[in-house]
Formats: C-alpha cells, structure tokens, sequence
C-alpha cells in the first residue's frame, strides 16, 4: 500500500515502450492502473487515466519507432505524458477526427487504428497537448484532475 | 462454450455484455462486470479486458487461439471462453439470460 499526503513528493513511474510490439504493448498503463488502484484513487477517476495511458502507449507501439510512457501522480491530479521517436504527426487535427488513421491493414485486422484512439485521450483528458516535429517524433502530454 | 483460462473467475457476476472487434471501442465502453464478445483472440484482448474490469471474455467462431494468451489470461484470472457460435447468437442468449423476464433473480 502506497500512502498519498498532501505535501508528498509526485510518484513518478516510466515505462520504454517498444515499436510494434503487440505482445508488451498495454503494460505500462495495466502498471499505472494498479498503482493508482493501490494509492486509493476513485475508479472513475482510474478508468479515466487507464484509456487515456492505454491509447497513448499503443500509439507509440503503432505509429512510432518506440519511445516511452510516464505518468506523474499527485493528490490533485495524474499527469501522462508518451513520448516517442518517430515519423510524427502532419496534421493534428486531422489526427484527432473520429474515425481518420493511418494505421495498415495488417494492424487493423488486429482491431487497431479505427481512428478511436486520440478521440478516446480527448475525451477523458481534462487537459490535452499534443506536440509533434516531422521527422523527429510525438510527445502527447494528458492531464486527469482527481476531483 | 469452452472454457480456455481463468476457471477460478468463472463465479463472478455478468451484468452486462458488449460486442466488438474494435480494441478502442472495447476501452472506451467496456465496462467493469461486462463480458466482452469479440472474434479477436490476441494478447491486447487480454490487456484490455484486465483493464477495463470485465467480468470476462468469449472468442466467438471458433478461431484458433494462441496459447500464450491463453497463459496470460490465466495468470492474471481473467476468464476466457471459446465458442464456434456467432457473435450475434452468444449476445441473443446472454441478453436473454441478463434481461429476460423469466430468468431474472
């Protein structure tokens, strides 16, 4: 059992995550998950980060050349940041429309890249930024308030 | 139905099912306690089932399972089930068992 108080120090936690590795892809938000479960957050709260952690880490599984998933957790609210190296995102807006992906067919035989992911983060994120450099890579920060 | 992992989880309350093949669509209105329908048999299914609590899942028509998920789904406890029926049959009999009049209590 892990014990939040007002003026502890943020737990931070940080998991590599590798490209195109479906098998591992997911364990760094199940880790996130079961943290948070442990310091007593309220489940809809939990549930909230865990979509939002779960579809940034299998962004960087899907779309990037790898890169990693962190989570920052205070009293007041959980910070996810994904940060990967890889071909970045061209247009963003694009990005975040319901239904749009670049994902191939192979990964959407899979049931991956319906264009649900980004949508699924906003949803759930109280705070969203997203900032990509062609070429270079992605880095999603997401912010949950625990209220 | 075949039961392929998790046989320790199989008492746990269903309260409601939800059919898809879609990961995140599962995530985002897999609920805790549903049972989750889905041709998908790979490892994710596991994951996500795990995470957002679903009281279990059932790989409808019969496809071949690989056996690490299998693994991975009795390590963690989760309930994993097999049934060469359809889709839209399992969700005719769960929906009948959960909302019919005559199987309720």
């Amino acid at each position: 059992m892990v014990a939040l108080k007002d003026n502890t120090p943020a737990l931070e936690l940080a998991f590599p995550v590798r490209a195109r590795d479906f098998l591992a892809g997911g364990d760094g938000a199940a880790r996130i998950r079961q943290v948070l479960q442990q310091v007593g957050f309220q489940p809809a709260i939990i549930r909230r980060v865990a979509i939002a952690a779960y579809e940034a880490e299998m962004n960087i599984v899907i779309h990037s050349f790898g890169g990693e998933l962190k989570a920052c957790i205070t009293p007041e609210a959980i910070t996810i940041t994904a940060l990967d190296t890889g071909p970045g995102i061209p247009d963003i807006d694009l990005a975040m429309q319901e239904g749009y992906s670049t994902a191939s067919r192979e990964i959407q035989e899979m049931g991956f890249g319906a264009g649900m992911g980004l949508p699924n983060i906003r949803r759930c994120a109280d705070e969203l930024e997203i900032t990509s450099t062609m070429g270079e890579g992605t880095r999603v920060k997401i912010v949950i308030y625990n209220r | 139905m075949q039961v392929l992992a998790g046989e320790r989880g199989l008492d746990r309350e269903v309260d409601s099912g939800y059919c898809t093949d879609l990961i995140s669509d599962f995530m985002a209105n897999g609920t805790p306690g549903c049972l989750w329908l889905t041709l998908q048999a790979h490892m994710n299914v596991v994951a996500v089932a795990l995470l957002t609590g679903a009281a279990g899942v059932v790989l409808t028509g019969g496809r071949g399972i690989p056996p690490e998920v299998c693994r991975k789904a009795e390590a963690e406890g989760l309930p994993l089930l097999s049934t060469p029926c359809r889709t839209f049959e399992v969700a005719g009999r769960l929906y009948q068992l959960l909302f019919s009049p005559f199987h309720s209590g």
